[in-house]
């Protein structure tokens, strides 16, 4: 055995790899709930994989075939159920944790110096996700597939002067047709997740590179030769992590963040299986009524709402009586979260040494969120759209306040090492 | 190999001679792959006229014809209709037609060839959802308002002429399609005709 994993090592970094990522890697020790959603993330992503690979072998993606391949899919294929519901299930859940991973990212400013890069991988991977879920959710080729699709597209025609020939071109025809379909298809099945592989593995050599934040937002590494022997963890880190600092309140992720995690795994599994089991469609927000009758390019639903991890941003794009505006301000939520590394000019990481002030604006943040996604949801009357404009208000303000108070603010000592 | 001194000015040369051709290159690849893109010869041909029989429409009645696969709409209007028209001007963003959502003979306060009949791509110009045609019951989305058309969407609001109203996402009065009457009962959707 130890030859042979010699013999590897001698043409690949194997063994390397494995101690710099894994068995020697240092995570900091006191990791906590927040922390087990990038694990959940990557075990989605497989399971995503996985199972759009498996429906990929019985759908047929074209205007005449799709809605009738995903009933037989659904009635015919033995399991096919449970692979489909496996897969919008995954999709719902895909954003359920990268939601809780990037707010775990802004409470423990994992965003600051130096992970400004990290954060920024990570949005790209939330970009091209909901791209993803977006091209995704016209295959099925139902009626919310259908005017969803419409809709969204529209938005580029809000661009001046090239916004009608850009939609057409992204359709492929005068309104969404097959044409749309097979290029989504295609898109969604080969392209962006090609795309979204590369962006994760950068996420992670980036993260490996400036290493974990943790809840304290203190640094586990300190300048060399400058912590005692007896202070030191009794474990190996990898030359590359010892070579220049002194490694301090950290554990090898594997085995033992490993072990952790596989029981947060086992807690999502539950969650995850139960909406699988029990409610795949979860009420109508994860698989919406409408769509459950094929797509019909004359007959618009009653209430059209895309699937509710869109819903905040949908919330801001008709909070806005302007069509321009309105899809400026909804690119620009998301934009607003790109440069979030370069907003906050503040040195303390940890929102638990920030100031009352910033608890409070990150929870209105935090709230405005959750509340434009319920307000995504509903119909556009009055008072939801008055509702919708506080609370885009109230998002937008979290960035512009944040801009002005971090560079002076009022914050406690941060203590030097991490906390019992 | 020979032994003479490097001339850094041809290597340049040459260096920045081989990226441009490299880069035209680049950009002459990427042209079929974003022109595959465009309508295709049979999504442009699909753009066919479609005749439309309205000799049996009630007043007040929409039919639903579907031309380059967008929904295209008759409305027979009533009297009642007609007379909204001028009530509800000064709520409009666009009263006149000034934008250019229709064909020249359908500039005029009730953006038809006939007054009865008012021809429409049922597509609202914020993001093209179908609005819905209200007979009646307007009044719930608009104050004063009889008839209209109300986009479930983001709530777009139209009289029954296809002008948008103010203060709603629409930024346009909806598309008056290119048509004209072949007889007393028939509507070709698509053309202008001679009588243009």
């Amino acid at each position: 055995m130890n030859k042979l994993i010699a013999w590897f090592d001698e043409r690949i970094p194997m063994t390397k790899t494995w101690n710099i990522h894994l068995a020697q890697y240092p995570a900091p020790k006191n990791f906590n709930f927040w922390y087990i959603f990038g694990v959940l993330a990557t075990l989605v992503l497989v399971n995503q994989i996985l199972t759009g690979i498996w429906l990929t072998m019985n759908y047929v993606p074209s205007a005449e075939g799709a809605f009738a391949s995903v009933e037989f899919i659904m009635r015919d294929i033995e399991y096919g159920w449970l692979l489909r519901y496996m897969h919008s299930t995954g999709a719902s859940a895909f954003f359920v944790v990268v939601y809780l991973h990037m707010f775990r990212g802004m409470m423990y400013g994992s965003y600051q110096k130096p992970r400004e890069l990290l954060w920024v991988f990570g949005m790209l991977i939330f970009l091209v996700l909901m791209a993803e879920a977006f091209m995704g959710y016209l295959l099925p080729w139902g009626q919310m597939s259908y005017w969803g699709a419409q809709v969204i597209i529209s938005l580029f025609g809000a661009i001046p002067i090239i916004g009608d020939d850009l939609t057409l071109w992204i359709r492929g025809d005068y309104v969404i047709s097959g044409a749309t379909l097979n290029r989504f298809f295609a898109l969604h099945v080969i392209a962006l997740p090609l795309v979204l592989v590369i962006l994760v593995f950068l996420h992670i050599i980036a993260l490996h590179e400036v290493g974990s934040n943790n809840p304290e937002g203190v640094s586990i590494k300190k300048p060399k030769g400058s912590v005692p022997d007896a202070d030191k963890p009794k474990f190996t880190f990898h030359e590359r992590f010892t070579k220049k600092y002194d490694i301090v309140d950290a554990f090898p992720f594997f085995p033992y963040y490993i072990v952790k995690d596989l029981v947060g795994v086992a807690i999502f599994l539950f969650f995850f299986c139960y909406v699988i089991f029990f409610a795949p469609a979860m009420g109508g927000l994860f698989l919406e009524p409408p769509n459950f009758e094929a797509a019909n390019p004359l007959k618009t639903p009653a209430h059209i709402a895309p699937v509710w991890y869109f819903t905040p941003f949908y919330a801001i794009l008709r909070a806005v009586p302007d069509k321009l505006l309105g899809v400026i301000l909804m690119f620009g939520a998301i934009v607003a979260l790109f440069v979030l590394p370069w907003l906050d000019r503040g040195k303390v990481r940890s929102v638990r040494y920030r100031s009352t002030l910033h608890k409070v604006n990150l929870t209105v943040f935090a709230i405005s969120f959750i509340a434009l996604g319920y307000l995504g949801l509903k119909p556009a009357t009055e008072v939801y759209t008055m509702f919708a404009r506080i609370f885009t208000f109230l998002y937008f303000a979290f960035f512009v306040l944040l801009w002005f108070y971090s560079k002076n603010e009022n914050t406690k000592p941060v203590p030097e090492r991490i906390t019992k | 190999m020979s032994n003479a001194p490097v001339d850094k000015g041809r290597r340049r040369f040459l260096t920045v001679a081989t990226s441009v051709v490299g880069a035209a290159g680049a950009v002459g690849v990427a042209v079929p792959f974003i022109a595959s893109w465009n309508p295709s010869e049979k999504a442009k041909n699909a753009g066919a006229p479609v005749e439309v029989n309205i000799g049996k429409a009630e007043p007040g009645q929409l039919i639903r014809v579907e031309w380059r696969g967008q929904p295209v709409w008759v409305v027979r209007r009533t009297p009642e209709m007609l007379a909204s028209l001028e009530a509800v001007s000064d709520q409009l963003r666009d009263p006149n037609s000034d934008e250019p959502q229709q064909p020249e003979y359908a500039k005029n306060l009730h953006r038809s060839r006939k007054e009865e009949y008012f021809v429409a791509v049922g597509i609202c110009t914020h993001l093209g959802c179908s609005p819905q045609f209200l007979d009646q019951g307007m009044g719930e989305y608009v104050e004063g308002a009889q008839s209209g058309f109300f986009c479930p969407c983001h709530g777009s609001t139209f009289d029954i002429a296809g002008r948008v109203f103010q203060g709603v996402p629409a930024p346009y009065n909806l598309v008056v399609p290119p048509h004209y009457y072949i007889n007393d009962n028939t509507i070709l959707v698509g053309e202008d005709g001679e009588q243009a």
